[in-house]
């Protein structure tokens, strides 16, 4: 059968079997090594993509019914060369040591951080609970995903700072006052 | 000398050191955190094929035919292959890494449920698996051994029919210590207290599981071999004698792993299939297996019954320890442990404590399991040997009615001792275990803890204190007694500094997460001043790094990173001598900064690391007798290996009412010598006390009377997620290793090997008011409300 669907923002159309998995189709169709195959069960984690922006196990998810759906993965992650603050949090942080789990867990970290910009370690821990990691104990995740939630904070705050001085500035100019800043 | 620190130097940075030890961020994330790692299962080669192994459905059968005509017809298929087949190439038996055999594919009889019997070659994985469902094996069934108690019923079932001669099902019998001294200090001691311990079977279980791909070119012979190996270099040599190709015509590759925990040491059957698959094919083959094969099939870990014994005096001086063990090995001895020490280096039970004698007596089994032994982070079974101990310990503490921490700190072995023999012959190289102690009791509030517990007791809530102090014994090995198949256990490494200062270290050991790329180049950078991200560090290609052992067993860091700071030194030396006709000077009047050589109360006059890196390769005339270009090679011989320690305090709350164990707190105080990066440290003490709480409270291969696998998925196979761990509480000392260039001693394993007796502990802890003394792992709810019964009984 042929599917189409919209992954990391380009739109692709492939023949596949009925059966096949959206892991395998991204894996093997695709060559989106970035999204790991590792239970079958739903129970790692490690195959977590987003399906119209919720994450999911892209092992229990047919590609045929991610077909006319967006799919970002790992890949679609990082906007060019500027990494997302999760990732960048992740290095960091130590929030990763083999790094096998390590897509589906930042993909299920924006997608927290996207609807709750400052969760608390409890919720973080609740966000990542259906994912498993053996390396890191979970602890330098956890600090990984507060990192990228302050980072963003701060970097809406200068941006609020910026928009507030340069409108101060405006102002300033108005009144014929500003010669003497520089 | 110990310096001792109240939390992990986690967040200093190292900027004001920019060269050398210190927190630095990794230099191999940015490939992972854009899903750019490489792993087994993404190579893709043109043309590649895909291979599926058909397992045995029962424990222990004969196989009475196979056909596979109906799945060779199946469409894609290209090759289906059974034992049969395999036999008259003579491939259908493998050698174990403890010199057993191991079948490839079962010709005989099956001997586990989960073993090899067939596999199919296909142009996909689906096809391939379509066509296993095809293949009609006819069984005879046997009865099955899966009681090890059983094992040696003289009515039991023979398993290892296949080794000449055997007429039972035992393995090996082993023994240490001394037996009549250890029953003489028994005989006289005031209090003596036996205690039966199951530490059960567990699995690895790393979140990538193994694969391979294979590739072998019939024109020029060669086979590249990509593998989730964490032994490239040992298992080449293992495949030219298995499979008869020269050895200089493999080449493996461990390329990134995703995780190792012992699981990817041994050589499994489905890495030796795909060989034979792309032989036979012409083809590149991928092999991968899923989740449940590698839960029932590959390395498991532990799978101890131990009675363990502990005599003292009335006012807690520990006089001796007396253990007897019966250890499952499964149907195949394939334990992967240095061949002189068929227990690994469960010798170490005498833990961190000045006795007078010691004795063990081991018997091994065969039963209808998968095979294995040596896994999960067990530093060759000391996991085994620091939970007997420190469970008896907590015993005696609880017969002689003193506060466990105390008869520790009354036991322990005094700086002053070391270089300590044991009772059992092991060397300690170095220690200072009070220090340790004290810390994490003070980052606990010890005292406040317990007043805590009193009043929590008194309103009938059970809160548990559990403390462990391990002593670890890690960086195999000093090769006059150390090898694996007759390799000796002696790590290779090779530096080249390019001409512009740039530098290249070859490894042979490779990283399953550890951090190899950053931690190796720092210890370079520490040597040589050449700023870490200056140096590119290759491993896990055996055709491009030197021959050495692998990374198993904590060894990276105490024998490899022992070679990468000696063979920078090596480079160093010359460079020094290099350096001397530059600047016209005599080698002795030069002093060595980071980074630079200088004239003696001169530093003014001085050329660096990369002018010396130039010149070397450069037009110019070098000093007499000194060859061009900078680099050297060394293979590094370990003279003992290295003792780490560590003291870990875990607090647990028990739901009276569910019998559910929360783990509220858990500190970890480890000494593992001189700390090259802190961050790294704690990641690796983190994740195994993660391990420590799914092996204390959750994770365990069982199995049915019929030996049918229980924990064959991650349904049935819990481990734990970020709800069942507690942030973690980490400080340190440092004690240096006397013999190790650097001091340092490994550490990747301390905290599997330490936590779980501690949270054990805590949770018997717990449970006294109930009068429970033990309780076996795992500490399901189910098993914790039958202690709280009087109902404690064993896993197996």
């Amino acid at each position: 059968m042929q599917v189409t669907m919209t992954v990391n923002d380009v739109e692709v159309t492939r023949e596949i079997e009925a059966r096949l998995l959206l892991v395998h189709f991204l894996r093997d169709v695709l060559g989106l090594t970035g999204t790991h195959w590792g239970c079958d069960t739903s129970n790692c984690g490690t195959c977590v993509v987003w399906l119209d922006g919720e994450p999911v196990k892209s092992c229990t998810v047919l590609a045929a019914m991610a077909g006319g759906h967006q799919v970002r993965t790992v890949e679609g992650l990082a906007k060019g060369a500027q990494l997302d603050p999760v990732q960048e949090g992740f290095m960091q942080c130590h929030g990763l040591q083999c790094g096998f789990c390590t897509p589906g867990m930042m993909m299920t970290a924006r997608a927290l951080l996207d609807r709750n910009p400052d969760p608390s370690e409890t919720e973080i821990r609740e966000a990542i609970s259906g994912q498993i990691c053996r390396c890191t104990g979970y602890a330098t995740i956890v600090r990984s995903v507060r990192w990228a939630a302050v980072a963003e904070a701060e970097a809406a705050a200068r941006v609020a700072e910026t928009t507030e001085s340069s409108e101060a500035g405006e102002i300033a100019d108005a009144g014929q006052t500003a010669g003497a800043v520089a | 000398m110990t310096t001792v620190h109240e939390r992990a130097d986690t967040f200093h940075d190292n900027d004001q050191k920019p060269v050398g030890y210190g927190r630095m961020l990794r230099k191999e994330d940015p490939r992972f955190l854009r899903g750019r790692g490489r792993y087994v299962d993404d190579v893709q080669l043109p043309g590649m094929l895909h291979l599926a192994i058909l397992r045995a459905p029962v424990a222990h059968a004969r196989i009475v035919s196979i056909d596979t005509s109906a799945a060779e017809a199946s469409p894609g298929v290209r090759a289906v292959v059974t034992g049969a087949m395999l036999a008259q190439q003579g491939l259908a038996w493998m050698p174990t890494l403890s010199n057993d055999v191991q079948a490839v594919l079962a010709t005989d009889k099956v001997r586990f449920q989960g073993q090899e019997v067939a596999f199919v070659v296909a142009d996909d994985r689906y096809a391939a698996r379509d066509a296993l469902e095809l293949i009609d094996v006819e069984y005879d069934a046997l009865d099955p051994v899966i009681d090890a108690r059983r094992a040696l019923a003289p009515d039991a079932p023979l398993i290892r029919d296949d080794l000449e001669g055997k007429t039972n099902n035992h393995c090996f019998d082993w023994e240490t210590g001394d037996e009549a001294a250890t029953e003489a200090v028994f005989a006289r001691a005031d209090v003596v207290v036996s205690q039966d311990l199951v530490y059960p079977r567990v699995h690895p279980a790393p979140m990538e599981t193994c694969g391979a791909v294979a590739d072998f070119d019939a024109v020029d012979g060669k086979l590249r071999l990509w593998s989730t190996t964490q032994a490239p270099h040992a298992h080449r040599t293992l495949y030219a004698i298995v499979a008869g190709i020269p050895e200089h015509k493999i080449q493996v590759i461990a390329p990134d792993i995703g995780g190792g925990f012992g699981n990817k040491v041994p050589i499994y059957p489905g890495y030796v299939c795909a060989i034979v698959a792309s032989i036979v094919t012409g083809k590149p083959v991928k092999w991968m297996e899923d989740r449940s094969e590698n839960l029932i099939s590959t390395g498991f870990a532990r799978d101890y019954i131990m009675r363990g014994e502990i005599a003292a005096t009335r006012d807690g001086r520990i006089l001796g320890i007396r253990t007897n063990v019966l250890a499952d090995h499964g149907a195949f001895n394939g334990t992967a442990a240095p061949v002189k020490y068929p227990a690994g280096f469960f010798g170490v039970f005498t833990g961190s404590y000045d006795i007078e004698a010691a004795y063990c007596r081991m018997t091994a089994v065969y039963t209808n399991k998968a095979p294995g032994g040596v896994a999960y982070a067990c530093s060759f079974r000391i996991t085994e040997a620091v939970y007997l101990v420190e469970r008896i310990v907590d015993c005696l503490a609880d017969e002689l009615g003193m506060d466990p921490a105390e008869l520790r700190l009354k036991n322990f072995i005094q700086p002053e001792q070391f270089p300590y023999t044991t009772k059992t012959g092991w060397v300690y190289d170095s220690g200072n275990y009070e220090p340790t102690m004290r810390l994490a009791m003070d980052m606990a509030g010890y005292a406040e803890l317990r007043r805590e517990q009193e009043e929590k007791r008194a309103r009938g809530e059970l809160m548990g204190i559990g403390i462990a102090f391990f002593t670890e014994a890690v960086g195999a090995g000093p090769r006059k007694n150390m090898d694996i198949l007759g390799l000796g256990m002696a790590d290779g490494c090779e530096l080249r500094v390019h001409p512009t200062g740039k530098a290249v270290v070859r490894l042979s050991v490779q990283s399953q997460g550890q951090g190899h790329e950053t931690t190796f180049a720092q210890i370079v950078a520490e040597e040589i001043g050449i700023p870490p991200a200056d140096i590119e560090v290759l491993h896990g290609d055996t055709d491009n790094t030197p021959f050495g052992l692998g990374t198993y067993g904590s060894r990276s860091t105490p024998v490899s990173g022992a070679a990468a700071a000696l063979v920078a030194r090596k480079v160093r030396d010359k460079a020094r001598i290099i350096a001397s006709g530059m600047l016209e000077v005599s080698v002795a009047d030069l002093e060595w900064e980071k980074g630079a050589f200088h004239v003696k109360g001169d530093p003014g006059t001085s050329v660096t690391i990369q002018d010396i890196a130039m010149r070397a390769h450069g037009a110019g005339d070098l000093p007499e007798g000194i060859e061009g270009g900078l680099e050297a090679q060394i293979c590094y011989n370990p003279s003992n290996l290295t003792y780490p320690h560590g003291a870990y305090i875990c607090v647990v709350d028990i739901d009276p009412g569910t019998a559910q164990v929360k783990v509220r707190r858990f500190i970890a105080v480890d000494d593992c010598g001189t700390r090259i990066n802190p961050m790294i440290i704690e990641g690796q003490v983190h994740g195994g006390l993660t391990d420590g709480v799914g092996m204390a409270l959750m994770e365990m291969i069982a199995f049915d009377e019929d030996g049918n696998c229980l924990g064959a998925s991650l349904m049935d196979y819990l481990i734990p997620t970020s709800l069942e761990v507690p942030d973690w509480e980490t400080g340190f000392t440092v004690t240096p290793s006397p013999h190790h260039p650097i001091g340092a001693k490994g550490v990747g394993e301390s905290a599997t090997v330490g936590s779980p007796p501690a949270i054990v502990n805590a949770v018997v802890d717990a449970l006294k008011p109930f009068g429970v003394r033990h309780a076996d792992m795992p500490l399901t709810p189910s098993r914790v409300w039958d202690a709280m019964r009087g109902q404690a009984r064993p896993p197996i």
